[in-house]
């Protein structure tokens, strides 16, 4: 860009020509777009002519700016920002005329005060109605209940600790409660004698099929990655490690407690059954979780 | 009566309209002054400008989705032409998603359009916040839009995030988890913020139907409020300039908004759209149809976030699991690098002019902008707290890259955690040297011209009040005047 002032006439009709080429393209571009419309749609022919639309449209507008606009540079005085010592007198008279009237009837402009007080503390209290007081639901399970619930696949069947082969992940559910969001439990066989669980929990593996909760202790995410040869559960949202056959206990990752594991028994069908709630709250950590648990 | 009548024949409409609305409005003279704006140029002033650009089409594709999107969690089974999922039973949130991306005539184009366009506008935000710190435009006068630049940015990386968790579709449900997770690990009333938020446990009976009202009305507005301040304020004390023959402290050197800026504005207003709409069709994001409907129990690997969360995902991952317990409460680990960091980075970016205004001493009006390399500590604290930002910002994608490169996840975690405490110094050192060489390089011929072009000092001087720097602003920055002194 020179100086503003008209280009020669040679490049004056290219720059012409280009704008006005950019025009037609626009043009064209937009009547093609009505067309793939009202012929049925195409993403792709949507995109390209809609592009083409309005990019001919801005090619020749910012070659008319470029080519046949002032450009000279202008010098402009900054304004001053803070007002003068008069304006700033004259503002404070005004204001404190009328503040005067109102210190007159002091007590009265305090009730007003306390009046808007008491209706914006009034106006906190709906919040509350925003949602049910935490805690219970945090800490338990549907698997807590009162009866001893069967565990089901993902649909509703109950599971036989045959049903299950090592190097396999099953996602199961308390029965009557398939896709609750508390209760996707992992089943898992080994095989005898390479478990080791942990200090209590002795008898909560059946048949050599143990349950932990399938959500990470560190943010909830179900724990669906299991590396077969070394035995881990791995969380795909931030890779906590989890090693299976040691009571499910973080070996890597930023996770800080091991899954909850759920003591397991069969009925006198055969089928899994959970003889309590998990060994903890599922998921993440809270404030008073150690408190609710 | 005649004469008037041949004088209005012979005025056109739009002349005649404007003198409709001045003979009521009184408003020639503003209209004046805004047109003959003067308005300083230069590449970088431009990413404000794209910011801008990339809100407005965000805003009018958003409205165009509204029409077709039903944020509900009221189950349905999908009928509609997607193959693989008819049958499936899913919210409504989801159904008319997937509607809108097969079945509504250009659906899909418009919903691509919006989600390139949120990212490139947060994009350009982050850009031109970079601007605004290098060149230190956040100085004096203009503290109060820096700090509702600030606000906007944190709006709206929280509006993006309550977007794409809209859909009910698997991805946006586990990211949902991960933010229920990180409200509950908040100390003492984390779990009554997680209730009140999602109106009890997690999933929430309506939490889809919440975030929707927050998406489309609450942070728009406020937003776009914000938008208009921000804007007022540049109209009001002027846009910065970089330093340059003629120009000073106490006035502006550009081009004037009519027709020149403004033809230039609506050519990059185009060229934005355009370039977003051709995205829009031609390059897909996030195809919620792959990822199916929400399933707490179900994951896919490589869930990723927008970019814009990247770095608070590779701060979860990278922190390592320490938990604090004490008398029955516990501080979990998810607190420390998704509610303290985001905290801290956010309350230091807003403090950051109070905080360098302090640290120089530097309380006058700034109206000329710096070059990066004049003020070599500014610049080489920016680059260290890029350089931590960026390390996080691949940490959140540390099993895409692991899976990429055919390495470990495990190595590359340590690999991460080192350059987080490694690459912010090496970043600032690198930076401090590079800025003093070249303004070493730069003296001699630099400060010939600028003491040929200086202006002169404005002859009202004594009138003004204000405090205003000195042309040469170079000369109060200590590593500058220790070069001065060593030649």
């Amino acid at each position: 860009m020179s100086d503003g002032r008209e280009p020669p006439t040679g490049e004056h009709r290219r720059a012409e020509l280009v704008v006005a080429g950019a025009f037609v393209v626009s043009i064209v571009a937009a009547l093609l777009l009505a067309v793939v419309y009202v012929v049925g749609g195409q993403p792709q022919l949507e995109g390209t002519f809609l592009g083409l639309a309005l990019g001919g449209m801005g090619v020749g507008v910012a070659f008319w700016a470029r080519c046949f606009m002032p450009s000279d540079e202008v010098t402009e005085e900054r304004p001053e920002l803070a007002s003068s010592e008069d304006e700033v007198a004259a503002f404070t008279a005004s204001f404190e005329a009328g503040e005067q009237t109102l210190a007159r009837r002091g007590l009265l402009a305090k009730l007003g005060l306390g009046a808007l007080g008491a209706l914006g503390l009034a106006a906190v209290f709906p919040i509350r109605s925003l949602g049910p007081r935490p805690g219970a639901g945090l800490a338990t399970t549907p698997f807590g209940g009162a009866g001893r619930l069967r565990l089901v696949d993902g649909e509703g069947h109950p599971i036989r600790p045959g049903d299950l082969a090592r190097n396999q992940l099953l996602t199961a559910w308390p029965e009557g409660h398939v896709g609750a969001a508390d209760a996707p439990t992992l089943l898992l066989q080994f095989d005898p004698g390479e478990f080791v669980p942990l200090p209590g929990r002795e008898g909560w593996t059946v048949e050599n099929v143990v349950a932990y909760s399938k959500l990470c202790t560190h943010t909830g995410c179900p724990v669906g990655l299991y590396q077969t040869e070394l035995d881990l559960l791995l969380c795909p949202c931030h890779q906590s490690t989890f090693d299976v056959l040691h009571g499910a206990e973080p070996v890597f990752g930023p996770a800080a407690r091991p899954l909850p594991q759920l003591p397991l028994d069969v009925d006198d069908q055969g089928f899994l059954i959970a003889t309590a709630d998990f060994s903890a709250p599922v998921g993440g950590g809270y404030w008073d979780r150690g408190r609710s648990s | 009566m005649g004469a008037g009548s041949t004088v209005h024949k012979a005025t056109p409409l739009s002349r005649r309209t404007a003198r409709w609305f001045d003979a009521r409005l009184g408003a020639a003279s503003f209209a004046r002054k805004a047109l003959d704006k003067v308005f300083p140029d230069h590449w970088s002033f431009l990413l404000g400008e794209l910011a801008l650009w990339s809100l407005i089409i965000v805003l009018a594709t958003g409205v165009y989705l509204t029409f077709f999107f039903d944020a509900s969690t009221e189950e349905v089974v999908y009928q509609g032409s997607y193959v693989p999922l008819q049958g499936v039973e899913m919210t409504k949130a989801y159904a008319s998603a997937l509607d809108l991306s097969f079945d509504v005539r250009a659906g899909l184009m418009m919903r691509q359009i919006h989600h390139w366009a949120a990212n490139v506008y947060l994009a350009t935000t982050v850009v031109h916040l970079m601007r605004i710190y290098f060149t230190g435009a956040f100085r004096r006068p203009r503290e109060l839009n820096w700090l509702i630049g600030v606000a906007m940015l944190i709006l709206s990386i929280v509006n993006g995030f309550v977007g794409y968790s809209l859909l009910d579709d698997q991805l946006s449900g586990t990211g949902l988890r991960i933010a229920y997770n990180i409200a509950i690990s908040v100390p003492v009333g984390g779990t009554w913020l997680a209730s009140l938020f999602f109106g009890g446990d997690f999933p929430g009976p309506d939490l889809i139907e919440r975030l929707f009202v927050i998406h489309i009305l609450l942070l728009p507005a406020v937003i776009v409020a914000l938008v208009g301040a921000h804007l007022a304020l540049v109209a009001r004390q002027r846009h910065t300039q970089f330093p340059g023959p003629g120009r000073s402290e106490r006035n502006v050197v550009g081009e004037r908004v009519w027709p020149t800026f403004a033809a230039k504005g609506l050519a990059v207003f185009l060229l934005t759209t355009a370039i977003l709409s051709a995205l829009g069709g031609l390059a897909q994001i996030n195809p919620v149809w792959l990822y199916g409907p929400y399933r707490p129990a179900e994951v896919s690997s490589a869930s990723q976030p927008d970019w814009y969360m990247g770095w608070l995902d590779g701060a979860l991952r990278l922190w390592p699991g320490w938990e604090i317990r004490a008398f029955g409460f516990e501080l979990p680990t998810p607190f420390y690098p998704s509610v303290l960091l985001p905290g801290v980075t956010f309350t230091l970016l807003a403090l950051w002019p109070f905080l360098e205004a302090r640290f120089t001493k530097d309380r006058r009006e700034h109206n000329l902008l710096d070059r990066p390399r004049s003020r070599p500590l500014r610049t080489a604290f920016g680059m260290s707290t890029l350089a931590f930002y960026t390390v996080l910002f691949f940490a959140g994608a540390s099993d895409v890259l692991a899976a990429t490169f055919q390495t470990s996840v495990n190595g590359l975690f340590r690999t991460f955690r080192i350059l987080l405490l490694v690459a912010p110094p090496v970043a600032g050192f690198v930076t401090y040297r590079l800025c003093r060489e070249m303004v070493r390089r730069d003296r001699p011929g630099a400060s010939a011209e600028a003491t040929a072009v200086a202006p002169a000092a404005p002859d009202d001087g004594a009138a003004r009040r204000r405090e205003v720097a000195p042309e040469d602003a170079p000369e109060h920055d200590p590593a500058s005047t220790a070069g001065v002194a060593r030649r």
